[in-house]
């Protein structure tokens, strides 16, 4: 990111001032996206989806204690569009931060296929990517898109909120282009995903996932 | 024609709901300097869950809990004249008087409890029963002010109301302003009364368990509930208006007030809610009824 954003920025007196408004308006820049390809109501749509995320912070590792400042008054996550959501019904990210134990995978699983499509995932920290300095551990998983289809990396151990932040605005790009659609590879490729949950999870094992909901028992 | 007379206070409540909205946001935000949202993000956020495909049904009465919330956000809207004289922007406000719309406002909720109670999600169940729990008390100094007013009219017509007021009723009757104002920042579900939907307790109460395009709905007839209640109180209290300007002008104000009172306060407890709005803004409004109608006589 800008180099005036680490040292200027954010001292309680620089608050709103011209460094902020310039940084603010470096980071819409930012998101400006080759969108030619897209029909105007994908364009359309897509507009409004990266202008508005909210995001499930699901806090597995040490990389939650990141995100309350990403998403408070210091480094406000807000003015992006990017707001918290309060169930996983209601939110379009869900952000894995840092290592996942077997345990904690159950949860993470069954909580994003509670999501409403289109929906994506955000791993923060090198232990999601390869295992970090967990890659020896017993319990707790080396790659999440193994399980579980990644759309953006934030790497780090940990990722500051700059990070984060930088991430976000990768992810709207991605979605003002139509490109993050990792929730179709759910679902197409959804036996490879099953497979590899059985094998750490066992019988413990999510039920099986409908994309399809509405056309079974509860549904219309 | 009465048909496009709707449809234009529909789409102005729609659009300046939205609007007031991204300025809630974006004002709170500066009260936390920070720079906050675009003014149009709540518009940004519906849009997009219309969007968004649907994650769980819970069967038909699920669905039409937001439906007939909605309904009873417009409906509540159409009754409200949006100017004390004129032919155009007072929808249905000839046909039902100050009863209905008292009426109105409470049947979106009772109805989205309702839908809300099949879907058995306990946090939904908990936001539902501290709403209504709320709603009684927060009637009580609303009901009486309204009656007061009501009584000094001798009419239980908004418009009536509006145009009778040489001094507008917040000077003429301060007890009574001041008891229904406690109410009204209770019915527009702000801080420090609310309990409702408080993300953190009951992780958004009831509306946790919709997703995508009900959720939008959800959103939207708020916003346009919200704008119907700035309507009503300016109607009452605030002298009405003439024409649109005056009315967002008087409109905004009020709810600028509605804003900071909640960015100044932390959340009661429901008991806490319920305790404040029977003694303090009940007991104002009470003193509000004899000065005005025994200094009447």
């Amino acid at each position: 990111m800008q180099e005036g954003f680490i040292k200027e920025g954010f001292t309680q007196e620089s608050l709103l001032d011209e460094t902020h408004l310039k940084e603010q308006k470096q980071m819409e820049s930012d998101l400006n996206s080759d969108t030619s390809h897209q029909s105007s109501v994908d364009y359309l749509m897509n507009w409004f989806r990266k202008r508005s995320i909210f995001v499930l912070a699901y806090g597995t590792g040490c990389g939650a204690i990141e995100m309350p400042p990403t998403f408070t008054s210091r480094y406000d996550a807000e003015r992006l569009g990017i707001r918290g959501a309060a169930t996983p019904r209601q939110a379009d990210v869900i952000i894995v931060s840092g290592y996942c134990s077997y345990k904690t995978l159950r949860r993470i699983i069954r909580t994003y296929e509670q999501m409403s499509n289109p929906k994506y995932v955000l791993a923060l920290g090198s232990c999601t990517i390869n295992g970090g300095m967990y890659w020896d551990s017993y319990n707790t998983i080396k790659k999440l898109e193994e399980y579980l289809p990644v759309d953006m990396y934030v790497n780090g151990c940990m990722p500051r909120p700059e990070s984060i932040l930088e991430g976000f605005i990768a992810l709207q790009k991605e979605i003002a282009e139509g490109k993050a659609s990792s929730w179709q590879k759910y679902e197409e490729n959804y036996e490879f995903y099953r497979k590899n949950q059985e094998a750490v999870l066992g019988s413990k094992v999510a039920p099986a996932y409908d994309a399809d909901w509405y056309l079974y028992d509860g549904g219309l | 024609m009465i048909i496009f007379d709707l449809l234009g206070m529909l789409l102005t409540a729609y659009f300046v709901g939205f609007l007031y909205y991204g300025l809630y946001r974006n004002i709170t935000a500066r009260f936390q300097r920070r720079i906050g949202p675009t003014v149009l993000q709540s518009f940004f956020d519906s849009i997009k869950f219309f969007s968004k495909d649907e994650s769980t049904s819970h069967g038909w009465m699920f669905y039409l809990g937001p439906v007939i919330m909605t309904t009873g956000a417009v409906m509540t809207l159409f009754f409200i004249p949006f100017f004390y004289e004129s032919e155009s922007f007072r929808g249905l406000s000839q046909y039902g008087n100050l009863f209905v719309v008292l009426y109105l406002i409470m049947l979106g909720p009772l109805g989205n409890a309702m839908g809300v109670g099949v879907s058995g999600s306990p946090f939904a169940a908990m936001g539902i029963t501290r709403g209504l729990t709320r709603m009684f008390a927060m009637e009580l100094p609303f009901y009486i002010a309204v009656i007061a007013l009501m009584s000094i009219n001798h009419s239980a017509d908004i418009a009536t109301i509006a145009a009778n007021q040489t001094t507008i009723n917040a000077f003429a009757y301060p007890l009574l302003f001041i008891g229904a104002l406690f109410s009204f920042i209770a019915m527009m579900g702000n801080s420090p009364f609310d309990v409702v939907g408080a993300p953190v307790e009951v992780y958004s109460g009831p509306a946790a368990e919709f997703s995508g395009k009900f959720l939008g709905l959800l959103m939207s007839q708020s916003s346009i509930m919200s704008f119907a209640k700035l309507v009503l109180m300016v109607n009452l209290f605030l002298g009405g208006a003439g024409g649109f300007i005056e009315l967002l002008v008087k409109t905004f104000i009020l709810f600028l007030f509605v804003i900071a009172f909640g960015s100044i306060y932390g959340r009661f407890k429901t008991p806490q809610s319920v305790d404040f709005l029977v003694k303090v803004p009940t007991a104002i409004a009470v003193a509000g009824l004899l000065l005005a109608t025994l200094g009447g006589q």
